[in-house]
C-alpha cells in the first residue's frame, strides 16, 4: 500500500509544488505556535480554490437520507455531526472562522446523493462533505467527488476494496473489524466452527469472505453460509439449518429491519444467547440496532466494532454526556454515530494543521492527524485515508448497552485491500 | 448434507421445518386476508395496506408502553388489548379513507392502485415525523417469549403458536362472517351484481364502506401480530406488499379458500426451498414459480367460473 | 395523416404544441438553467421516455405495467456494461488480481469476464441490446400474458413481481452485475469524458432529441389505425376480437413498444448520471414511473413529457427546502391528481385552457373539437361532434378493469 492511488479527478492546483509546500509547513508550524485564538488568517490565504469561505465562516456540507428506507440509520450520524460542529463552534471554530452547515436529504437514493453532491460542490462551494452511509450512496458520490476535487467524510464500517483521494474513511474497513472479533472467538471461547449468516449485498458478502479465509487460515471450519433478501422477515428455516450444524459461533451481519425479525425468532426459536451455545458474533448490530431490536431478544450476543456507547474513559463520558443533552436522555450512541462524530473534527484537524482550507493542501497533511478527544479513545488517519483505530468485543445486556470484554492492546493497521483475504 | 445424524434428530429437525413452513403460513394468511376481502370483494388495490398493518404495530407498541407506565401488573395480557385496539383503530381510518378516497374510484380499480399509493408514502412519513425514522421495539410478555419443549430436540416458538392461533381464529372468524351472516350475504351480492343489490335495498355505499374498514382492521391486527416476529418501523410495511399480492392473485382474487389455499402452497414452497437452498435463490424460485403458475393459470388456483 | 407537407404541420395546432415543447427543452431551459440544473434536467427527461411509453400502453390500450423500472433498468445495464468495460482497461485496473475485468468482479474472486459481458466491448451491439433486451423480455413476457388473456389487475401484479425478481437476483448475483452498489463509476464513452460540462450539454440535447424521436414514433403509431385499435381494445376487447383482430399480438406490440422507449430512457439515464444501480428496477421506481404517466395525463404523450419533468422538478425542489415535508407533499399530488383530476394536466388543460385559446385564436370548431392528443384523426373516424366529446370524456378506466370483468 503506503502511497494513496491518485485517480480520476485528483487535479492539482498551484504552481511550483516545492515552494507551496514550504509555505504551507510554514503557514502550519506559525498556525500551531500561535494557536487558534490569533487573529483569522486572511481569507484569501487559506482558501484559493474559491470554496465557500468567507472572513468569519466556513460553510460545509452534510448528506444523509433523512427521509425513506435508510432514515433509521442515517439520523444518528446527522445528529452526531451537527453536535461536532457546534462543539467546534463554541471553542471558536476553525481558523477562527465559524462553521456554517448546508444540510441535503439523499433521500435513501442513490442517484439523489450523486445530484446533491455535485450541488453542494457546485453551487454552494461545500469545503468539505460529511455524509453517506450505504456502500452504494459513497459508490454514488465517488466519481462526483473526485470529479470536482472534494472532500467526504464517510462514518460508516464497510467492506474496504477502495481508497480515493477524496474520502477520509472514519469508520472501520471489513479486516479491522472482524479479524479481532474472531481470533478473539477462537482464542477466549475455543471456538471451531462458524456458520455465516448475512443480508445479501456487498458488505456481508465481502464481509464473510474475509471471515472465511481467516478461518481457513486459522484451520478452523465454515459449517454453513448464507445470505438473505433485504427486508426479508422469516428466518425459521435457517434457525433449524443452525440447529442442525450446531456452529460454535454464528457470524452475523444482518441488517435493517431483517435484523428485528431475525433475533426475535432465534429467541422465539428457544435459543439462548447467554448459554453461548451457539455464540454470536456480529458485526452489523450497534446500540441503535438494539433499540429496534429490544435488549431482551440480544441479551449474551457479542458485537464486535471499534466503539461502544459504554466505553468508560472521559473522552466518551464527556461526548455521551452532551449527546444526550443536546437530543434527550433516551437516545443511544452505535458505533456509525460515534464515527461521524470523528468526521467533523479530523476535517478542523486537518485544516488547522494545513494552514488552509484548499482540499489539496488538506490532503497532503492528512497521514498522521490525530484526535486525541475521539470518545473511542485515540484515532490517527493512516497514509490510505483510513483510521487507525482499537477493535472492541461487547457484550449485550438486557438494557440495549454493551459490555466491553475484551479490547486490542495496540491500534489496528486499517487495511482495504487485503492481501491473500480477496 | 443429512449425513452424521441419527434419525431421531432428523425427525425433529424435520418436525421443526414443518412448524416453520407453518408459522410462515399463518403469517401469509395474516397479510392477505385483509387485502383479499378488500380486493376480492371490492377489486380496489390497496397499496397502502402494509402500512394499515404497521399502524396496527404502532398500537401495539403504545399499548404496551401505556401497560408498562400505569397498569405494570396486567403486563401480561397487553396484548390482547392491543389486537384490539389496532382492529378498532385501523378499521376507522380504513372507514374514514374509503369516505375521503375510496368510493370516489370504484369505477376506476387502477387508480385506486396510484391513489393509495400516495396515502402509503403520507402514511409513512406521518410514523416517521411521530415516531422517529429509527425502529421502535415492542416488549412482549414475559409468557410470551421463549419455546415451548416437545421432545429434547423439538422446540416449538410460543409467539409462532401465537400468530397461528390468531391467524386461525381471524380466518375462521371472516369466514363465519362473508358466508354465514346477514353480512357477508349482502357483501357478496354487492360483488356479484351491485345493481340488483341495491334493487333489494342493500346499502351498497354501507356495504363498501364496512368491507374496506374490516380489511384495514384485519391489517391492524396483522401488524399487531407481527410485532412479535417483525421489525416496526416507518417502512417496514413495504416489504410485505409484493408478497401479500402474490398471495391473494395466486389464489384467485375472489376465492378467500383460494387465498387460505395459496398462503399455505406458497409458505411450504419457500420454507422447504430455503432448507435446501440459501435464502435469496429459495425466494427467487418460489417467485419464479408462482409467476408462471399464473402465466398458466391467470385466474388464479380456485378462481369462480366466471363468463369472458 | 392528412397533412400534405411538413411545415404545414407545423402551423396546426397539434405542431405549435410540438415546437412549444422543443423551445421549452431546446431554447428556454438550456438558457435559463446553468449546466448543473440542466443535467438535473436531462435525468428527469430520460424518466420522461417511460413516461411515453405507459401512455401508449396503459392510457392507450389499457395495459397498467408496474415493471416499467424493469424495462428501464435492463436498457441502463446494457449501456453501464459497455461503459464499464471501456472504462476497466488493463492499465487502468492494474492494481486488481485479474486487470482488465470490471473491479466488482476481481473483488469477487472472478477471473475471467462472464460469457454475457463479452458481445458489451461491441458499441454498435450495445445499442441493438439497449433496446433489443428490453423488447425481447416484453415479448416473452407478453406473449406468455396476453395470449392467455391476463389483464388488468393481475397484469399489474405479476409485473410488480417480475420486478422484484430481477431485483433480487441482481442484488444477489454481485459478482456478475456489481449487485446492490449498482455499476458505477463510468467515465467514457468511446473516449469522450461524458462528465465535464460541456459532455453533459450534449447529452441533454441528445436526450431531447431522442425524446422527440420517441413521440414521433408514438404519435405515428397513435394516428395509424392500429392506434386505434389500441384504443378500440381498451375500451370493449371482444368486441374488437369478434371483428377478427388478434388482441393478444397487439397488445404484445404495444408492450413491446413501451419496453423499447424505457430502454432508451434508461441507456440515456446512464450516460446522463454516469451509473447504474438495481434501485430504478425496483417497485417503487416503477409505480413512481406510473405516476408521471398519470400526472401528465395518461392519454397524451407530450402530457407524459410534462408529468416527468413536474413530478421530479418538485420532487428536487421540495426536498431541497422541506426535506422532512417532501413525502406529504408527494403522496398529496398523486392522491389530488387521481381523485379530481383522472387526466392528469393535458385534461385540465384541455378543459381550461383550450377554451381559451379558441377565443384568442377564434378557431373553427371544428378543430376545437379535437383534443390535444389526437388531434391528426384520419376521415373515417372523423364524426367531429361525438367522436370528440366521446374522446374527451372517455375514461379508459371505467368498467373495464374490474375483477369481475377480466
Amino acid at each position: 500500500m503506503g502511497t494513496i492511488e491518485m485517480t480520476a479527478g485528483g487535479r492539482s492546483i498551484g504552481k511550483g509544488p516545492g515552494f507551496r509546500k514550504s509555505l504551507m509547513t510554514l503557514a502550519a508550524s506559525v498556525m500551531l505556535a500561535t494557536s487558534v485564538q490569533a487573529a483569522a488568517p486572511a481569507t484569501a490565504e487559506v482558501n484559493t480554490t474559491g470554496l465557500a469561505v468567507t472572513d468569519d465562516s466556513v460553510t460545509v456540507g452534510i448528506l444523509h437520507s433523512i427521509t425513506g428506507t435508510m432514515a433509521i440509520s442515517e439520523i444518528g450520524s446527522v445528529q452526531a455531526e451537527k453536535l461536532a460542529i457546534e462543539q467546534i463552534n463554541a471553542s471558536g471554530g476553525v481558523l477562527g472562522r465559524e462553521i456554517k452547515y448546508v444540510q441535503e436529504d439523499g433521500a435513501s437514493d442513490w442517484p439523489t446523493f450523486a445530484e446533491k453532491s455535485r450541488k453542494l460542490l457546485r453551487q454552494d462551494n461545500v469545503a468539505a462533505i460529511f455524509g453517506a452511509w450505504t456502500s452504494a450512496s459513497r459508490k454514488a458520490i465517488l466519481p462526483v467527488i473526485e470529479q470536482y476535487n472534494g472532500m467526504l467524510y464517510y462514518p460508516t464500517f464497510y467492506e474496504g476494496l477502495e481508497q480515493s483521494p477524496n474520502v477520509v474513511y472514519t469508520g472501520q474497513e471489513a479486516t479491522q473489524q472482524i479479524l479481532a472479533g474472531i481470533d478473539w472467538a477462537v482464542k477466549e471461547k475455543g471456538a471451531k466452527s462458524f456458520y455465516l449468516l448475512g443480508s445479501d449485498y456487498i458488505w456481508p458478502r465481502t464481509s464473510n469472505k474475509i471471515a472465511r479465509k481467516h478461518i481457513d487460515k486459522l484451520g478452523l471450519k465454515v459449517v454453513g453460509e448464507e445470505y438473505y433478501p433485504l427486508g426479508h422477515t422469516q428466518f425459521n428455516s435457517v434457525i433449524n439449518k443452525i440447529k442442525l450444524k450446531k456452529p460454535d459461533v454464528i457470524f452475523a451481519s444482518v441488517v435493517g429491519g431483517s435484523n428485528v425479525a431475525f433475533y426475535k425468532q432465534m429467541k422465539a426459536a428457544g435459543v439462548d444467547f447467554t448459554d453461548e451455545k451457539p455464540l454470536l458474533l456480529t458485526i452489523s448490530v450497534t446500540e441503535d440496532e438494539i433499540r429496534g431490536i429490544g435488549g431482551e431478544n440480544v441479551e449474551g450476543i457479542y458485537a464486535s466494532m471499534k466503539y461502544f456507547q459504554s466505553l468508560d474513559n472521559p473522552n466518551n463520558r464527556e461526548f455521551v454526556t452532551a449527546f444526550k443533552e443536546t437530543y434527550g436522555d433516551d437516545m443511544v450512541i452505535g458505533d456509525v454515530t460515534q464515527a461521524a462524530y470523528l468526521g467533523p473534527w479530523l476535517w478542523k484537524a486537518a485544516v488547522e494543521k494545513a494552514g488552509s482550507f484548499d482540499i489539496d493542501k488538506i490532503r497532503e497533511v492528512f497521514a498522521g492527524i490525530e484526535f486525541k478527544k475521539a470518545p473511542e479513545g485515540y484515532v490517527r488517519i493512516h497514509e490510505n485515508h483510513h483510521l487507525w483505530s482499537k477493535t472492541r468485543i461487547g457484550k449485550a445486556q438486557i438494557d440495549g448497552q454493551y459490555e466491553v470484554v475484551f479490547e486490542t492492546e495496540e491500534l489496528m493497521e486499517p487495511d482495504p485491500f487485503p492481501e491473500g483475504y480477496q | 448434507m443429512f449425513d452424521g445424524y441419527t434419525s431421531s434428530e432428523l425427525m425433529s429437525i424435520f418436525a421443526m421445518q414443518g412448524f416453520a413452513g407453518l408459522s410462515l403460513f399463518s403469517v401469509f394468511v395474516l397479510m392477505a386476508l385483509g387485502l383479499a376481502i378488500i380486493f376480492g370483494q371490492m377489486g380496489v388495490i390497496n397499496m397502502a395496506h402494509g402500512e394499515f398493518m404497521i399502524l396496527g404495530a404502532y398500537t401495539t407498541y403504545l399499548t404496551s408502553g401505556f401497560f408498562q407506565s400505569y397498569l405494570p401488573g396486567l403486563f401480561g395480557g397487553y396484548f390482547f388489548v392491543a389486537i384490539v385496539l389496532a382492529f378498532l383503530i385501523c378499521a376507522a381510518l380504513g372507514a374514514l379513507i374509503e369516505w375521503l378516497m375510496i368510493r370516489h374510484l370504484y369505477h376506476r380499480p387502477l387508480d385506486t392502485l396510484l391513489a393509495t399509493w400516495g396515502l402509503s408514502l403520507i402514511m409513512q412519513q406521518a410514523y416517521r415525523s411521530i415516531f422517529g425514522a429509527r425502529e421502535v421495539g415492542v416488549e412482549l410478555p414475559e409468557w410470551m417469549m421463549g419455546a415451548f419443549q416437545v421432545t429434547d430436540m423439538v422446540e416449538l416458538p410460543i409467539n409462532g403458536l401465537f400468530v397461528m392461533i390468531i391467524a386461525l381464529s381471524i380466518a375462521v372468524g371472516v369466514y363465519l362472517l362473508m358466508y354465514r351472516s346477514g353480512y357477508g350475504k349482502n357483501v357478496r351480492a354487492v360483488v356479484q351484481n351491485r345493481p340488483m343489490a341495491e334493487a333489494v335495498g342493500i346499502n351498497s355505499a354501507g356495504i363498501d364502506r364496512a368491507t374496506f374498514a374490516l380489511g384495514c382492521g384485519i391489517a391492524g391486527i396483522a401488524g399487531a401480530a407481527f410485532t412479535m416476529i417483525g421489525s416496526t418501523g416507518p417502512s417496514s410495511g413495504q416489504a410485505y406488499i409484493v408478497d401479500t399480492f402474490l398471495v391473494v392473485v395466486f389464489g384467485g382474487a375472489q376465492s378467500l379458500i383460494g387465498t387460505i389455499v395459496s398462503a399455505f402452497g406458497i409458505s411450504q414452497a419457500q420454507s422447504t426451498m430455503e432448507f435446501f437452498l440459501s435464502g435469496s435463490m429459495a425466494k427467487v424460485l418460489t417467485l419464479l414459480v408462482v409467476v408462471g403458475i399464473l402465466m398458466l393459470r391467470p385466474e388464479g388456483l380456485m378462481a369462480l367460473k366466471v363468463r369472458r | 395523416m392528412k397533412s400534405s407537407s411538413p411545415m404545414k404541420w407545423f402551423t396546426s395546432r397539434e405542431g405549435l404544441y410540438y415546437l412549444a415543447l422543443a423551445g421549452l427543452l431546446v431554447v428556454i431551459l438550456p438558457l435559463a438553467l446553468d449546466p448543473f440544473r440542466l443535467n438535473m434536467v436531462g435525468k428527469y427527461l430520460t424518466y420522461a421516455f417511460v413516461a411515453i411509453g405507459l401512455v401508449m400502453c396503459w392510457g392507450k390500450a389499457g395495459i397498467l405495467s408496474l415493471g416499467q423500472g424493469v424495462f428501464f433498468g435492463l436498457g441502463g445495464y446494457c449501456m453501464a456494461m459497455f461503459l464499464k468495460l471501456e472504462a476497466s482497461t488493463p492499465e487502468a485496473t492494474a492494481i486488481q488480481s485479474t486487470p482488465g475485468i470490471p473491479d466488482f468482479m476481481d473483488w469477487n474472486q472472478l477471473t475471467e469476464l462472464p460469457w454475457f459481458w463479452e458481445p458489451f466491448h461491441s458499441f454498435s451491439f450495445t445499442l441493438l441490446a439497449v433496446i433489443g433486451v428490453p423488447m425481447l423480455l416484453a415479448f416473452i413476457i407478453g406473449l406468455a400474458m396476453f395470449t392467455r388473456r391476463v389483464g388488468g389487475v393481475y397484469f399489474a401484479i405479476i409485473t410488480q413481481a417480475i420486478a422484484a425478481i430481477l431485483t433480487i437476483l441482481i442484488i444477489g448475483q454481485q459478482g456478475y452485475t456489481g449487485g446492490v452498489n449498482g455499476i458505477t463509476d463510468l467515465q467514457t464513452l468511446m473516449g469522450w469524458d461524458i462528465r465535464s460540462d460541456a459532455a453533459k450539454t450534449t447529452l441533454y440535447f441528445v436526450c431531447v432529441g431522442m425524446l422527440f424521436l420517441c413521440l414521433f414514433v408514438a404519435r405515428f403509431v397513435q394516428n395509424r389505425k392500429l392506434g386505434r385499435i389500441l384504443v378500440a381494445m381498451n375500451a370493449q376487447e371482444n368486441r374488437v376480437r369478434f371483428s377478427g383482430y388478434d388482441v393478444a399480438a397487439f397488445k404484445i406490440f404495444v408492450f413491446c413498444l413501451a419496453a423499447a422507449f424505457a430502454g432508451i430512457g434508461g441507456a440515456l439515464f446512464t450516460l446522463v448520471v454516469g451509473f447504474m444501480s438495481p434501485s430504478f428496477i425496483g417497485i417503487v421506481a416503477s409505480i413512481e414511473m406510473v405516476i408521471f404517466c398519470a400526472l401528465g395525463g395518461r392519454l397524451s404523450i407530450l402530457g407524459a413529457v410534462y408529468g416527468a419533468l413536474l413530478v421530479n422538478a418538485a420532487k428536487s425542489g421540495f426536498s431541497e427546502s422541506f426535506p422532512e415535508l417532501w413525502p406529504f407533499a408527494m403522496g398529496a399530488l398523486f392522491i389530488g391528481v387521481v381523485l379530481a383530476f383522472p387526466n392528469g394536466l393535458a385534461g385540465l388543460y384541455q378543459s381550461y385552457v383550450m377554451p381559451l385559446e379558441e377565443r384568442l385564436f377564434k378557431r373553427k370548431p371544428k378543430i376545437e373539437a379535437e383534443p390535444a392528443a389526437e388531434p391528426e384523426a384520419t376521415p373515417e373516424a372523423r364524426k367531429p361532434a361525438v367522436a370528440a366529446t366521446e374522446a374527451r370524456d372517455y375514461d379508459p378506466m371505467i368498467e373495464h378493469y374490474s375483477p369481475e370483468k377480466s
